[in-house]
């Protein structure tokens, strides 16, 4: 089994918008699919996902809504708002760039860094 | 979803709460058994993963950002419940605080009604009013002066930045319809009422071609006049009046309590209608503006315009303009000499609002300290310290706030009855309201209040010594508090002080006032305003023979001694003040010149002139008034207009102007008299009266006075003079008693002679005291509710102080302590916290001496003699309260006491 990293500060919000942008889905489900579409390398707190879902409902960026599953029973169902998907833009591209900017860092050659 | 919403359904959200986390649970134990794992292991396994269920659920409560609304909620039923269970400390704590709130809210609706709102008028920060001032001769000592009709015009057309209004004072009699009625004028430019933007109650206001001569003679009634003189009817629009004999059509009435300045005018007639002579010279500056800045207009650029426009007269007309300018100001209202009062008030009650929250603060505190083991156990459990200050707040803010609503109550209900009592008019009394601004007000203070009691036991609220605190509850920290506790008393002390001792300096001054020589005697005599007959004012021949006729009329009737006409009066409002100069023989002969209508010897034009007041009299007055004569002679009957112009002048002037010469024989140049030369033979002198009442006189800036005989006035002084006569009756009855009699005598041949304003020396002279003796009063009432809380204060200390102490107390009496010194025990405690109050009251008291030094008229530095009568009094009160509790202590059964551990 591969090691299991705990996500940075402040990118949980993010790939819970992310994952909630795919179409409706409850927090059960949310935490599933982060470890599944991550290979298991995500730990994804559960403790903090439904803290962190309450938040983002409260600050409008998701909407929450109670329906059946497959499998009959009532669950919370969170779907991504207006503004919650121009949100989930902003920090998506926020991230990429910092990732870039943090790759190509780790990318220096020893000899360019004098 | 709004904060409420989320709030209001807070229940419903907690049960979601519970049923997405079983779900989140039950599908992770469901795929863990689908995986292998065990039923129980499964469980276990979930559960280990989302942590304790109740840390999540907090986090996301916290989350849905209610939190501390919540919180607020959840203390607020708390308070409510610990308030319930101690109905006695509730019912205390609450009037206390209500009291002490009402009445300062009360104080506050008057300061704010009175001093603090704007003009009731539509934008009123863009209403001005022009003065007039002129560079010449004396200038400062006339100040600001009205506009002269002429100018007025000039300025109304000419200018593009204010809208301009005149008006002008005057009074007259209204024979028709009804009984005779002396009425108050306001002759007003047709644009009066559009430039202040008020509509009238109904009918028109006048049109621009009625404020010119020869115009129709049209009226607008004012409120009040309508209501009396016409019952308040319709019909009354469309009917006609007679005023000083010319009928009027009324064509609108004013709505309820206009005032554009001062008083609230009886009736309105067109400015431009007046044909008097007066209004067509420049010299003369009777007619008072109101403007309406244009849009986009400031005060600066109407200032600018108006600048130009004064240089532009000034070269224009040479004679009366020269040096005259013009100011633009912003229109304020008219509050006399009422503020000083009100704020003073505003200010004491303060003081007993403060020593209320001392004293619920010290009961809020004794309570704190007995649930300090409450305290201590939430704690222990888990609660922050800011959680737990947050809850001893919101319990206060509740008690704050259920004492304001009661406060505000008692200021709803107590604000007619106390403007009742208020002495004399209180201007802009109707603007005193309980409005949104007074209820910020109550909020405020009572929020401030809760703040200032709920502080100290909050932040005692326990940390350090939990342990402790839990193990030994009560009394192992009894003796921490000890020292706040003294804190309240001496604070309540110093607060009752600072308010004993100004009521005993106002009492003090008030009997010194009360004391004093008025400088006539005020016994027996009946003042009233007179205004002759519409149709003797036509002739200064008739004028005369009128009055003649009115004083010997009433001279027959029974009761009647002497009787005399006069203009001003002593301790009543209106005084005429000239210059006078003892260099008379100069300006006789010397050549002068016309500055500002008046002829000025060019010696003179730098000079300051001394002024003095001056009261037209006919021979009798002095007789009436029971005034002494120090030398020469009074007026007599020889003092007409073909004998040398004379005056008497009182021994203030007769000592500034001539020091311990004879003053009689010398003559006094008084240049704005306007007859007889200017130029005035002193043939007497009298002894000085208090002419701006009892408290006020010493410390006027006018004093001297200066007498002129009614007989001496030219036939041009006749009509305008007659308008402002009074007459001075002396009696051998109660005075009062003969004004039936008095009316019906000089009601005249039309029966249209009105006498109105009646009043007696010794009401005129008690009045001049009445803001003092207010005061007193309040301060007083004031002073008597500190001093009551104080001692239950106090008291209430004592008691918890001295039950903290039981125990050891029992030991003492056990051990052989007797009685004495068990009670001295706890005076001595009692003692210490007064005479730091005391101390403390008494730096401030001195201080609080100061301001009423300065804002009372005719207080007297008395504090030393207040001190002596207050202090004792104050200890009295305090061992008093303290010796209950002392001797409940003294009388500890020690048995019972040492069980009770």
């Amino acid at each position: 089994m591969n090691p299991k990293y705990d996500l940075p500060q402040g990118t949980l919000d993010l790939l819970i918008l992310k994952v909630a942008a795919l179409g409706p889905v409850h927090g059960y489900a949310i935490a599933q699919r982060l470890e599944q579409v991550s290979k298991h390398v995500v730990q994804v707190p559960q403790g903090s996902l439904y803290p962190a879902l309450h938040r983002l409902e409260n600050r409008g960026l998701l909407a929450a809504e109670w329906k059946e599953t497959e499998t009959g029973r009532e669950a919370k169902f969170y779907r991504l708002t207006r503004k919650g998907r121009a949100q989930l833009g902003a920090e998506a591209d926020g991230w990429a760039r910092l990732t870039e900017a943090v790759a190509l860092i780790l990318k220096m050659s020893e000899g360019g860094a004098e | 979803m709004s904060w409420l919403e989320r709030l209001l359904r807070r229940e419903k959200m907690e049960q979601q709460l519970d049923k997405e986390l079983q779900f989140h649970l039950e599908n992770h134990v469901a795929e863990l058994m689908r995986s292998g794992v065990a039923g129980p292991e499964a469980r276990r396994r979930a559960r280990l993963a989302i942590g304790w269920p109740e840390e999540v659920k907090e986090e996301c409560r916290d989350a849905r950002g209610t939190r501390w609304l919540e919180d607020a909620w959840q203390d607020f039923r708390y308070a409510l419940r610990t308030l319930r269970h101690k109905p006695g400390f509730a019912a205390v704590a609450l009037l206390t605080l209500g009291l002490g709130i009402g009445a300062t809210t009360m104080m506050f609706t008057l300061v704010d009604g009175v001093l603090l709102k704007p003009l009731p008028f539509p934008e009123p920060d863009k209403l001005v009013t022009l003065h007039g001032a002129s560079s010449g001769w004396n200038a400062e000592a006339f100040g600001k002066q009205n506009l002269a009709y002429l100018d007025f015009l000039d300025l109304q057309r000419t200018s593009t930045c204010i809208d301009l209004a005149g008006a002008l004072y005057d009074n007259g009699t209204v024979s028709e319809p009804g009984p005779p009625e002396y009425a108050d004028l306001l002759q007003i430019s047709s644009n009066l009422f559009s430039v202040v933007r008020v509509p009238l109650l109904m009918g028109r206001v006048f049109a621009p071609e009625e404020d010119k001569t020869g115009g129709i003679p049209v009226a607008i009634l004012g409120y009040s006049f309508w209501q009396r003189h016409f019952g308040g009817r319709p019909e009354a629009v469309g009917s006609s009046l007679v005023l000083d004999l010319k009928r009027y059509s009324i064509v609108g009435v004013a709505p309820a309590g206009f005032r554009p300045y001062g008083n609230e005018p009886d009736i309105y007639t067109p400015l431009g209608q007046n044909t008097g002579a007066f209004l067509q010279r420049r010299a003369i500056h009777p007619i008072y503006t109101l403007g309406r800045l244009r849009a986009g207009q400031s005060i600066n650029e109407a200032q600018a315009e108006m600048s130009l426009a004064g240089r532009q007269l000034a070269e224009a007309y040479k004679d009366t303009n020269a040096g005259r300018t013009f100011t633009v100001a912003q229109l304020r209202p008219e509050t006399g000499d009422v503020k000083s009062t009100l704020w003073l008030l505003l200010g004491a009650v303060t003081l007993v609002l403060l020593v209320a929250c001392a004293n619920v603060a010290s009961l809020l505190l004794a309570r704190a300290i007995s649930r300090e083991r409450e305290l201590a156990m939430r704690v222990a459990l888990g609660a922050t310290r800011s959680r737990l200050v947050r809850q001893c707040l919101t319990e206060s803010a509740v008690l704050g706030l259920s004492g304001g609503v009661l406060g505000v109550l008692l200021a709803a209900v107590g604000l007619r009855p106390f403007l009742a009592l208020w002495p004399g008019e209180l201007p802009r009394a109707e603007e005193a309201q309980l409005d949104w601004r007074v209820l910020l007000f109550a909020v405020g203070a009572s929020l401030m209040c809760g703040f200032l009691f709920g502080a100290a036991p909050a932040l005692r609220a326990p940390f350090k010594n939990i342990e402790q605190a839990l193990r030994t509850g009560m009394r192992g920290v009894a003796g921490g508090s000890h020292r706040l506790h003294g804190v309240f008393v001496a604070s309540e002390v110093a607060l009752a002080v600072i308010l004993l001792v100004s009521a005993g300096m106002l009492g003090r001054t008030l009997l010194h006032l009360a004391s004093l020589d008025p400088g006539v005697n005020i016994h027996n005599v009946l003042v009233a305003r007179m205004a002759l007959s519409p149709v003797t004012l036509t002739d200064p021949g008739k004028t005369r023979a009128a009055w003649k006729d009115v004083l010997d009329r009433a001279r027959q009737l029974p009761g009647v001694q002497s009787i005399a006409t006069v203009d001003t009066f002593p301790m009543r409002e209106g005084f005429n003040k000239l210059a006078y100069s003892t260099n008379a023989e100069v300006s006789d002969t010397a050549p002068g010149e016309m500055v500002d209508g008046r002829l000025v010897h060019r010696a003179r034009r730098e000079e300051k002139l001394p002024f003095a007041l001056l009261t037209c009299v006919s021979p009798d007055y002095f007789k009436v008034m029971g005034m002494r004569l120090r030398r020469g002679r009074f007026f007599d009957n020889h003092d007409t207009l073909d004998h040398t112009p004379v005056i008497i002048v009182d021994e203030v002037l007769a000592q500034s102007a001539f020091g311990t010469d004879d003053a009689t024989g010398k003559r006094l140049w008084i240049p704005d008299m306007g007859y007889g030369g200017n130029v005035f033979q002193i043939v007497g002198v009298v002894n000085h009266v208090r002419h701006w009442g009892l408290g006020a006189d010493d410390q006027a800036e006018i004093r001297a006075q200066i007498y002129s005989p009614f007989s001496q006035l030219p036939d041009n002084f006749m009509h305008r003079w007659s308008q402002l006569m009074s007459l001075a009756v002396r009696t051998n009855v109660n005075p009062l008693s003969i004004v039936g009699a008095l009316r019906n005598e000089l009601k005249g041949a039309a029966g249209d002679q009105v006498l109105y304003e009646v009043r007696t020396m010794e009401q005129l002279a008690s009045d001049s005291l009445a803001s003092q003796r207010f005061l007193l009063l309040l301060f007083g009432i004031f002073a008597g509710v500190a001093l009551l809380l104080a001692c239950v204060g106090i008291y209430g200390v004592l008691a918890y102080l001295t039950g903290q102490r039981i125990p050891e107390m029992g030991v003492r009496i056990a051990l052989g302590a007797r009685t004495r010194d068990v009670m001295w025990l706890v005076l001595r405690q009692s003692l210490s916290m007064i005479v730091v109050g005391v101390a403390l009251g008494t730096a401030a008291a001195l201080a609080a001496e100061r301001i009423l030094l300065r804002y009372v008229s005719g207080m007297q530095p008395s504090a030393a003699i207040s001190f002596a009568v207050m202090i004792p009094l104050l200890f009295a009160a305090a061992l008093l309260a303290s010796f209950v509790p002392a001797r409940r202590a003294s009388r500890i059964d020690p048995v019972a006491a040492l069980r009770q551990d």
